[in-house]
């Protein structure tokens, strides 16, 4: 925990942008530069900056330890759940194609778009918690943070 | 082109001495931080924004973190070393040339007749606007649905990594009882 006050508040002033930007990132990696990788470690520093600045307690109080445990697998089980349920709709392991749907093309990706989107989600999970599990794991065995 | 390529190489190659040369860890830890930033920064020269963010957040903000905290748990001096750098010295020198010597048949940089813009498949880039309706990344459509297997295989890496480091360092307060009462009951069958 540091007590200086101007980290404390230029740290809270920053940490809603880089959430942000990893969002931008996440969501919008199917135009610009980026995806679920990139995405999941931008969140994942801004939670660490979050930690290292208020406090390993504080930040186990945002992203509970066995949350994000849990999310570690989850974000690698909506990858490999997206090309299961690609066979079970009669297509190949992770064939996108099959996931086209009629409804309100202008607003709801389809096929090939939705597929990338949802893959990319789940690795977004997976990478975020992972890196932030091996902050918990290391700042909780040190004096300092 | 420009000069600010030569500034940052030119920097990079400082960097890498001043953390060869450094035996206090904290500051070359800082200075790793300093060279992942510079090769961010090359990255964005050589038009890889996304390899530039990965670069920038994960080897100049996370694995600083890492790298600190290991210190904190380790110690901030390194060993004087009674070895004569003589031999690494000249491992390192060979390494590096036949590494330039290597670069020297490499296509110049943005060359549209360079192999890897002809080879596997020049298709892939007029294609997949068509083939992913309409998404214009190409790296994304490439990692995500060309190579969609590679890319469940490195999140599975990652998940395995982070099971491996978690399984090593853990140390769970809620764990302790348990090993208390398993340690008992292992006790008591022993008597028993």
């Amino acid at each position: 925990m540091i007590k200086f006050p101007i980290i404390r508040v230029i740290t809270k002033l920053l940490i809603p942008y880089i959430l942000l930007f990893a969002f931008y990132v996440q969501f919008h990696g199917d135009y610009g530069p980026g995806g679920g990788f990139q995405a999941g470690v931008i969140f994942a520093s801004g939670l660490i900056l979050y930690g290292l600045v208020f406090g390993l307690d504080a930040i186990k109080r945002v992203a509970p330890p066995i949350v994000i445990e849990k999310l570690m697998a989850l974000g690698v089980l909506v990858y490999a759940g997206t090309g299961f349920a690609t066979m079970l709709l009669g297509g190949n392991f992770l064939d996108y194609d099959v996931l086209e749907h009629s409804f309100n093309h202008q607003y709801l990706p389809g096929g090939q778009h939705l597929g990338i989107f949802v893959v990319e989600v789940g690795v977004g999970i997976t990478v975020t918690s992972v890196m932030t599990m091996i902050f918990y794991a290391f700042a909780s065995r040190s004096r300092f943070v | 082109m420009n000069w600010v390529v030569f500034v940052i190489l030119a920097l990079l190659a400082l960097t890498a001495v001043t953390v060869a040369r450094l035996r206090q860890l904290w500051a070359a830890v800082m200075f790793t931080g300093i060279y992942s930033f510079l090769s961010a920064s090359w990255m964005m020269i050589l038009d890889a924004p996304d390899v530039a963010f990965t670069e920038a957040a994960v080897g100049a903000g996370i694995s600083t973190v890492l790298m600190l905290s290991t210190l904190a748990l380790t110690g901030e001096q390194e060993q004087p070393t009674k070895r004569s750098p003589l031999v690494p010295l000249l491992v390192v020198t060979i390494t590096g040339g036949a590494l330039i010597y290597g670069t020297l048949d490499m296509p110049h940089y943005g060359d549209p007749n360079a192999i890897v813009h002809l080879h596997p498949d020049p298709s892939f880039v007029e294609r997949s606007l068509e083939d992913m309706h309409g998404l214009p990344n190409v790296v994304t459509a490439l990692l995500a649905s060309y190579r969609g297997y590679d890319t469940l295989g490195e999140t599975t890496v990652v998940l395995t990594a982070g099971i491996a480091v978690l399984l090593i360092l853990r140390r769970d307060e809620m764990e302790r009882p348990a090993i208390a009462s398993r340690a008992k009951r292992r006790k008591r069958k022993a008597s028993a």
